[in-house]
C-alpha cells in the first residue's frame, strides 16, 4: 500500500467529514439520483454505506487479519505433515491432467459447453496475437479487430464469391490481412503512444464503417452467409466436436510459434522497444522495422483467427467488429498480464466464460467489465500473471 | 589516423545554440575526455554522434564514413556504442537479456529460422549467451546475470551499460559520465575498466566531471563552454589554460 | 445549399469545440486521453432531458418556461461537473504515478461502465428532448437558420471566450497553464496541483454539459451511444488543432463541424462518421503535432 501523501488538511474536520462513509455515499448517490429517482437512490446509498464502511473496517484490520492467516497457515502446517511431490513432477502431473481434461472436453462436455470452449480458441490466438504487439513491443492497438475483420470478410468473400475452398483461402486471407498491418504500420510508426492508439482506432473504425456501407460487395449490415466449413480428407469439419479439435490445432500451433519467437533475437529486441526505445535504437536495433515486423505478425494472427471465426460461424457480418470488441481483447491481454503468453491464454479464457456464466445478471456484465477494467488499473495492474520481469527465456 | 572527425558541427535549438562550430580528431586507440560546465553542450553533441539528434550544421566522420545523417542503428553497426547520462537499461529484462539483446546488430536469425530452431539459430543463440556471459565478466557482473537489471544497485548499473555498449562489438565507446554518483572506491574500479576497454583496442570519448579521472586517464582534452570549444590539449595543457580555468571558477579567479 | 452548410457546419463545429475544449485541457496537464469525456456530454444530454421532464411533471415549465430552461441548463452542468470530478477521483488520481497505459485503460473502462449505467438506468432506446422551440428560425442569405442553432453558435463564442478569459486572466487559470507546463516546478511554487487537476475536470465537464444540452435540444433525440462517436470527433478536433492548444481545440472543432458538414453534403453521407477519422490520421501523419501545437524534441 502506498502511503497517502501528507496533506495539509489531513486532519481537519472538513476532510474528514468528506472522507466519512456517510459523505461518499451521499455524494455517489446523489449523483445517482437524476437517473433513477429517490427510492433507488436510498437503496444505492444504503448499500454504499454499508460497503464504504465495511471497507473501512477492513482496512484497518487487514494487517492482523493477514497476521491470523500466517499464524493459522503456520499452524495448520505444522500439524499435517502432506508429502507434496517435487516440483517439477507435479508441474508435469497437473500439465498431463489439464490436456487429458482439454482433450477429453467433447466426450463429457455439453454442445454449449463445447461451443464456448471453440469460441475461447478463436480469442485466445486473437488476444496472443495483440499481445505481440501491446504485450511484447509496447505499442497501444486500439483497432485490432480490423485485423481480425479483414480475415473473416477476405475468406467470406473468396468463398462465397469465388468459391476458393479454406485450405487455399487461409494463406491468401492471412498475406492480405498482415500486408494490410504492414500498410498501416508503415505511416502509424512515426507516432508515438497515444497518438498511435488513436490512429489505429480510428483504423478499426473505418473498416467497420466500409464493410457496413458498401452494399454492392460486402452486403452491408445484413453481412454474408453461407460460408462453407473447411474440409480435412474429403470429411467437411462442421460439426462441434471436430470443430474443437481443428481450433486446439491452430491454438497449439499459435503459442508454439509465438513462444518461439518470442525467445529469439527477434522477441527481444521487442522486449527491448517495449522498456526503452531510445536505448533500443542506441544498441543498434532498428526500431522502425521491429515495431513493423511486430505489427504485421500480430496482424497475421488476428487474421488466421478471423477466417477460423468465418469458417465457424459460416456468416460475418460488421456487427462482430466493432471498438468493443477491440476492447475486449485488450482486456483479455491485460487481465492475463502484458507479456505472459499462459496469462493471456487465462485472460482469453476468463473473458470468454465469465459473461456465460454470468447470464442471469447479463444486463449488467458491461458494467462490471467496464468497473473491473478500472479496479484491474488500481489494484493490479500487472494483471493476472504478468509481473517484474516477464521477458522471455526458451 | 584518426577514427572519429567532427567539422563544424552545430545544433540549435530554436533560439538556443547548443553546439557552434565544435571541431576536433580522435585517434584510434585513445581516450578522449570532453568537459565543460553544466549546459556546455556535452551531451547534445554525443547525441549528434550517435544519431539521437540531428545536428544543425556540420559533418561527422567515423572511419572515414559520413555518419552524420545516418539512422541510429546504422551508426551503432559501423561501431559507435554509447551509455547515457541516466542509466537507460531494459529494467524488466535480465541482466543477461540486456547483453544478449545488445549483440542485436551482429547476428542475423530471422522468424523462419526462430521458428523451426535451425542449427544455425541453436549456434547463434549459443553465441549470444557465451558473449554475454564473456561481457558481464569484463565489468565483473557475471554473479548477476539472472537478476532483474532494474535491481541492480546504481553503480552496477552503470557497470552493465558498459556491458551493453561492449556487446555491440564498437570502435569507438561514448562514456556519458560513467563515474557520476560513485564514492571514491567504485570511481576507481570503473578508471581500470576504461583503461581495460583501451587495451582491448576500443576508442573512448568520455563526458566527465571527476576531474582526477579526466587528468588520470585521457590523453587528449576537449573543453566546451556554452556549445564552443575553447580549449583543446593534453590534461597538463589544459590544467594550465586561463580559459579553461575562467570558464569554470568565473572571471574574479 | 453552400450558406445552409456552412451554418449547419459551424453549429455542429460549435459542439465539437465545446467538448474538444475538455480533451484537450485534460490533455495538456495529465496527458491522458480522457476516454470518458465523450461520455460526459451524453450524461448532459440525458441530464437535460431529465431535468426538464422533471419540471414540466411539477407545472414549472408551464408556469415559466425560461426559469425551468435555465435551471435545467445550470443543474445539468453542475451534476456534469460533479461526475467529471468523481471520475477523477476514483478512476485517475490513483494512477497518477502508473505507467501511461494504465489512466488510458481506466478510462475505457469508466466509458464502458457510464454508457451502461445510462443504459441500464434510462432505456436502451432513444430519448426524445422536448420540443420547445418547434423548428422556428429565419431566412438568411437562402439558408435557414433555427433559433436553436443561433444559439448554439452564440453560446459556444461566448464560452469559448470565456475560457480564454479565465485561462489567461484569473489565478485558477495561471496555476493550470503552470501545471500543464511542469507539474514539479508548479508544486514548488505553492500550487496544489490536486486543486488544480479537478478544477480541470469539473470547468471541461462543465462544458462538456453544455454541448450536450445543446445537441439533445438540436437533433431532438439522444442515445446512450452518442457519447463515444462525439467523444472522438471533439477528440480528433483536440489533435486537429494541437492538443493541448486551448485555440487549437477551438479552431479544430470549427473546423471538424465545417469539413463534416460540406463533405456529407458534397461527397457521400453515408460515409459521415469516417471523415473524422480520416482527417484525424491525415493530420497525425502530415503533422503530428495538429496546426497549433509545437513539436518536441525527443529528452534524452
Amino acid at each position: 500500500m502506498k502511503k497517502a501523501p501528507i496533506h495539509r488538511f489531513a486532519d481537519s474536520p472538513i476532510h474528514r467529514f468528506t472522507h466519512s462513509p456517510i459523505f461518499i455515499a451521499l455524494w455517489l448517490a446523489l449523483l445517482f439520483l437524476p437517473f433513477k429517482g429517490l427510492e433507488a437512490a436510498g437503496v444505492l446509498f444504503i448499500v454504499l454505506f454499508a460497503a464504504v464502511s465495511l471497507l473501512r473496517v477492513f482496512k484497518n484490520y487487514a494487517g492482523k487479519i493477514k497476521g491470523l492467516l500466517s499464524s493459522l497457515k503456520k499452524f495448520i502446517s505444522g500439524r499435517i505433515r502432506i508429502k507434496l511431490p517435487e516440483s517439477k513432477t507435479r508441474s508435469i502431473a497437473l500439465t498431463l491432467l489439464m490436456s487429458v481434461v482439454v482433450m477429453a472436453l467433447p466426450f463429457y462436455g455439453h454442445d454449449y459447453l463445447i461451443d464456448i470452449a471453440v469460441l475461447s480458441g478463436i480469442y485466445i490466438i486473437l488476444a496472443q496475437g495483440l499481445n505481440i504487439v501491446v504485450g511484447f513491443t509496447g505499442l497501444l492497438n486500439l483497432g485490432f479487430v480490423a485485423f481480425y475483420a479483414i480475415g473473416a470478410y477476405s475468406y467470406a468473400l473468396l468463398n462465397t464469391k469465388l468459391g476458393i475452398g479454406f485450405w487455399a483461402s487461409l494463406p491468401l486471407s492471412v498475406m492480405l490481412v498482415t500486408l494490410s498491418g504492414f500498410i498501416l504500420a508503415i505511416p502509424a510508426l512515426r507516432l508515438k503512444g497515444d497518438y498511435l492508439a488513436i490512429v489505429t482506432l480510428g483504423f478499426g473504425e473505418i473498416v467497420r464503417l466500409v464493410l457496413n456501407n458498401w452494399d454492392s460487395f460486402t452486403k452491408g449490415p445484413n453481412g454474408i452467409g453461407g460460408i462453407e466449413p473447411p474440409h480435412i480428407f474429403g470429411m467437411q469439419i462442421s460439426r462441434l466436436g471436430q470443430f474443437y479439435y481443428f481450433i486446439i490445432i491452430f491454438v497449439l500451433l499459435a503459442v508454439f510459434i509465438i513462444r518461439r519467437v518470442a525467445a529469439s533475437r527477434i522477441g527481444r529486441a521487442w522486449i527491448a522497444i517495449r522498456e526503452d526505445e531510445i536505448a533500443s535504437s542506441s544498441i543498434g536495433i532498428n526500431t522502425t522495422a521491429y515495431k513493423l515486423y511486430s505489427f504485421a505478425f500480430g496482424a497475421f494472427w488476428a487474421g488466421l483467427a478471423g477466417v477460423l471465426f468465418a469458417a465457424k460461424m459460416q456468416f460475418v457480418s460488421p456487427e462482430s467488429f466493432t471498438f468493443m470488441e477491440s476492447v475486449l481483447i485488450l482486456c483479455m491481454v491485460i487481465l492475463g498480464g502484458l507479456g505472459s503468453i499462459p496469462g493471456v491464454i487465462l485472460g482469453a479464457i476468463i473473458l470468454v466464460m465469465l459473461p456465460e456464466m454470468l447470464r442471469e445478471v447479463q444486463l449488467y456484465r458491461m458494467l462490471a467489465l467496464g468497473s473491473g477494467l478500472v479496479m484491474l488499473m488500481i489494484f493490479r495492474p500487472q494483471g493476472l500473471m504478468g509481473g517484474k520481469g516477464v521477458s522471455f527465456r526458451s | 589516423m584518426y577514427l572519429l572527425e567532427v567539422r563544424d558541427l552545430t545544433k540549435h535549438f530554436g533560439g538556443i545554440r547548443a553546439i557552434e562550430e565544435v571541431r576536433f580528431r580522435v585517434k584510434e586507440g585513445s581516450i578522449m575526455s570532453i568537459i565543460g560546465p553544466n549546459g556546455a553542450g556535452k551531451t547534445t553533441l554525443f547525441n549528434c554522434l550517435t544519431g539521437i539528434t540531428r545536428p544543425t550544421k556540420g559533418a561527422i566522420s567515423f572511419f572515414d564514413r559520413e555518419i552524420t545523417r545516418l539512422g541510429r542503428d546504422s551508426i551503432v553497426k559501423l561501431g559507435v556504442a554509447r551509455t547515457f547520462q541516466n542509466i537507460r537499461l531494459f529494467k524488466e529484462m535480465t541482466v543477461i537479456e540486456n547483453v544478449m539483446v545488445s549483440q542485436h546488430c551482429r547476428t542475423q536469425s530471422g522468424f523462419l529460422s526462430a521458428i523451426i530452431r535451425s542449427s544455425s539459430f541453436r549456434n547463434e543463440e549459443k553465441t549470444i549467451r557465451e558473449k554475454a556471459l564473456e561481457y558481464l565478466e569484463l565489468v565483473g557482473l557475471e554473479a548477476y546475470s539472472d537478476t532483474i537489471a532494474g535491481s541492480l544497485p546504481y553503480g552496477s548499473q552503470k557497470r552493465l551499460e558498459i556491458a551493453r555498449a561492449i556487446a555491440t562489438e564498437p570502435r569507438l565507446i561514448l562514456l556519458d559520465e560513467p563515474t557520476a554518483g560513485m564514492n571514491p572506491q567504485e570511481t576507481g574500479e570503473m578508471m581500470g575498466l576504461i583503461k581495460k576497454l583501451q587495451e582491448l583496442g576500443k576508442t573512448i570519448i568520455l563526458i566527465e566531471h571527476d576531474m582526477k579521472v579526466v587528468m588520470g586517464i585521457s590523453e587528449n582534452i576537449v573543453v566546451l563552454d556554452h556549445g564552443v570549444k575553447i580549449a583543446e590539449g593534453t590534461p597538463s595543457e589544459i590544467k594550465s589554460n586561463s580559459m579553461v580555468i575562467e570558464a569554470y571558477l568565473g572571471k574574479e579567479h | 445549399m453552400f450558406t445552409q452548410q456552412l451554418i449547419n457546419g459551424l453549429t455542429l463545429g460549435g459542439v465539437y469545440a465545446l467538448i474538444a475544449l475538455g480533451y484537450t485541457m485534460v490533455y495538456g496537464i495529465l496527458e491522458l486521453i480522457n476516454f470518458a469525456h465523450g461520455e460526459i456530454y451524453m450524461l448532459g444530454a440525458y441530464l437535460g432531458i431529465i431535468f426538464l421532464g422533471f419540471f414540466t411533471a411539477i407545472g414549472l415549465t408551464s408556469y415559466s418556461l425560461p426559469l425551468a430552461l435555465i435551471l435545467t441548463f445550470v443543474l445539468s452542468v453542475i451534476f456534469c461537473s460533479a461526475y467529471g470530478f468523481t471520475i477523477e477521483r476514483i478512476a485517475y488520481r490513483p494512477l497518477r504515478n502508473a505507467p501511461r497505459l494504465s489512466p488510458l485503460i481506466s478510462a475505457i473502462g469508466v466509458s464502458i461502465f457510464l454508457q451502461n449505467y445510462v443504459m441500464l438506468t434510462q432505456g436502451a432506446t432513444d430519448k426524445i428532448f422536448p420540443n420547445l422551440f418547434e423548428k422556428a428560425g429565419m431566412e438568411f442569405i437562402g439558408a435557414r437558420v433555427t433559433y436553436t442553432q443561433i444559439f448554439i453558435m452564440a453560446a459556444s463564442a461566448v464560452l469559448m471566450l470565456s475560457l480564454n478569459l479565465f485561462i489567461t486572466k484569473t489565478r485558477m487559470g495561471k496555476a493550470m497553464r503552470a501545471v500543464a507546463q511542469d507539474k514539479v516546478m508548479a508544486s514548488l511554487v505553492g500550487i496544489n496541483i490536486n486543486t488544480v487537476i479537478s478544477a480541470t475536470f469539473i470547468i471541461g465537464s462543465g462544458l462538456a454539459a453544455v454541448a450536450g444540452l445543446m445537441v439533445a435540444a438540436y437533433y431532438g433525440l439522444v442515445n446512450y451511444s452518442i457519447g463515444y462517436i462525439a467523444g472522438i470527433k471533439a477528440f480528433t478536433a483536440a489533435v486537429l488543432g494541437g492538443i493541448g492548444s486551448i485555440p487549437g481545440a477551438m479552431f479544430g472543432g470549427i473546423l471538424l463541424g465545417l469539413i463534416e458538414s460540406f463533405s456529407a453534403a458534397y461527397i457521400s453521407s453515408e460515409y459521415k462518421d469516417a471523415y473524422a477519422f480520416i482527417i484525424l490520421i491525415i493530420i497525425l501523419f502530415i503533422k503530428p503535432s495538429g496546426l497549433f501545437g509545437k513539436t518536441q524534441e525527443e529528452k534524452v
